[in-house]
């Protein structure tokens, strides 16, 4: 256990630590980077859990995917940084205000938050004995909770759609490229042979 | 101190010989892929390909190597140095670690994940940052240019091998890669690239573009981009980048021979005397051959038809194939247990 504990301290520490590198370090994209690190540290403590299947899915959505695009975006941002600090002190009460309402809301929560020998027992085996984790997942997802699972995807779907219709332009005046229309094409179409005569030309 | 060496030395020792099992010959088929390569696209283009050096040129792919090892790491002065200098480390390290779960036989394995398939997953879809700090961090053009190449391709087709992966997971029922290949077992007519020939084909054209090879070798197209996100790298930071590739390659094979093409298993039954580790070399050569023959075949794409062919061609089929997969196991009750 003593490995396990070791694990524990290292992924939970680098996970604070990069945290709030992410909201301090100057450039952007280091930003980004120590936002990956604190995703990869949340998925080796999910490993700790024996959540594999969970930390995976973190590593391969919020890394693999979303950090990605966030990172491209990011990369072609041109920085000022001069700017950036000028603003600083006229966001500062909205920032403050913001955080101290989640604060609230997190101590509500804390607060409110009472030890049962329930959840007690669900903490010691957060998976039923016999069923692998990826195997529970997947019964509370599709068997238990299918239709709230898929109202939630048709959310996502929405969300997908609107995002579409909001930034999709059609440009007038742009040649594409109709591949089908290519191969499509016929010899007698495009070639015609002639016979040209010695010394005339067509 | 009896419970430091049983609980904790021993293993380690245990884990650290393993790993070194693994990780040595595979810089070595590194080493020798560069060479194959060069052997078989010279036989292609009827050359003699790499000859001088050794017999036949086999010491070529040390001499490189010590030559990429003597040069000088130059590091520009307008780049950003950590990141510079971690983006090849990344992506070498990433190379390496994906190897943890491949199971080279019964048993043979590093660490017997039951979500195996999705760490190779999450593993190569965290490929893409070595080459997008890489990009990044050279404060270059032309490698930025390299890494937003890369980074939109990479990320476009991970989509569709996730969606393989998936149709392969429905008909196996398991995420583990060795129950993967034990559902393969008893000869090459019950290896999933019968039942997912479509899906294969794809598979193949998609690694090729995960591992950004031709004719997908866009981020680092030498016509336009110089060689993209690498240019500014020099010696062992190019060689780790390099290695880091090429041991990609072999793992992509790896995996496409662990969910197609039976992993460790013979392709007849009576051919089970020869060891499983064995089976599992030819088949990832026989897939890196692919690699190989294709650079050597075609031209490489234009951008936008390397993007049409992912999202507009590949992820619609491969959808289509999950949800034909899943309803033909639901129709005839065959969903594995």
């Amino acid at each position: 256990m003593v490995v396990q504990a070791l694990a524990f301290y290292l992924f939970a520490i680098i996970a604070v630590i990069s945290a709030a590198m992410v909201v301090t370090v100057r450039n952007p994209v280091h930003s980004v980077l120590f936002l990956i690190l604190t995703f990869f540290n949340a998925a080796g403590l999910f490993v700790l859990l024996g959540a594999e299947f969970l930390a995976m899915l973190l590593v391969v959505v919020y890394v693999g995917a979303i950090a990605v695009l966030f990172m491209f975006v990011v990369m072609m941002l041109d920085i000022n940084f001069v700017e950036m600090r000028e603003g600083f002190l006229s966001y500062l009460p909205i920032g403050v205000l913001v955080a101290a309402v989640l604060f609230v809301e997190l101590a509500f929560v804390g607060g409110g938050w009472v030890m049962t020998d329930a959840k007690m027992a669900a903490i010691a085996q957060p998976v039923p004995v016999g069923v692998n984790n990826v195997n529970a997942i997947g019964m509370l997802l599709y068997t238990d909770y299918a239709y709230i699972f898929q109202a939630a995807g048709l959310v996502l779907l929405t969300a997908m759609i609107g995002a579409i219709v909001l930034t999709l332009r059609h440009r007038e005046g742009v040649r594409r490229q109709n591949i089908s229309q290519q191969v499509q094409r016929q010899r007698a179409e495009t070639l015609e042979i002639k016979k040209v005569p010695v010394g005339r030309g067509i | 101190m009896e419970l430091l060496w049983d609980g904790y030395i021993q293993p380690g020792i245990w884990i650290v010989a393993k790993i070194l099992v693994i990780v040595l010959p595979l810089l070595i088929a590194v080493a020798y892929l560069t060479y194959a390569e060069r052997k078989v696209i010279g036989a292609m283009q009827m050359r003699k390909g790499p000859n001088v050096v050794g017999p036949f040129g086999l010491l070529q792919p040390l001499a490189d190597g010590l030559k990429l090892f003597l040069k000088e790491t130059v590091i520009p002065t307008s780049a950003n140095k950590a990141v510079f200098l971690i983006a090849p480390m990344l992506t070498f390290i990433l190379a390496l670690v994906a190897w943890a779960v491949i199971p080279f036989g019964e048993g043979l394995v590093v660490s017997n994940l039951n979500v195996g398939i999705l760490y190779l997953f999450a593993i190569s879809s965290l490929g893409v940052y070595g080459i997008v700090m890489a990009g990044w961090a050279s404060n270059s053009k032309y490698a930025f240019l390299g890494a937003l190449r890369s980074a939109a391709q990479m990320v476009s087709y991970e989509i569709s091998i996730g969606l393989i992966i998936i149709s392969v997971l429905l008909t196996t029922g398991s995420l583990n890669l060795s129950d993967i290949v034990h559902a393969q077992s008893g000869g090459f007519w019950n290896w999933n690239f019968i039942y997912h020939l479509p899906m294969f084909v794809v598979f193949i054209v998609s690694i090729l573009a995960e591992t950004n090879r031709a004719p997908f070798d866009l981020p680092e197209a030498e016509a336009e981009l110089v060689s993209g996100y690498n240019v500014d790298y020099s010696a062992m930071t190019f060689a780790l980048f390099f290695l880091g590739e090429y041991a990609n390659m072999i793992l992509m094979s790896a995996l496409c021979a662990t969910l197609f093409l039976g992993g460790w298993q013979a392709p007849l039954p009576f051919l089970d005397f020869i060891p499983g580790p064995l089976w599992l070399i030819i088949k990832i050569c026989m897939v890196l051959f692919i690699f190989l023959w294709v650079r050597a075949t075609f031209p490489r794409y234009r951008y936008d038809q390397l993007m049409r062919l992912g999202w507009k061609i590949f992820l619609p089929l491969s959808f289509a194939w999950v949800m034909l997969v899943a309803t033909f196991l639901v129709v005839f009750d065959k969903i594995p247990a």
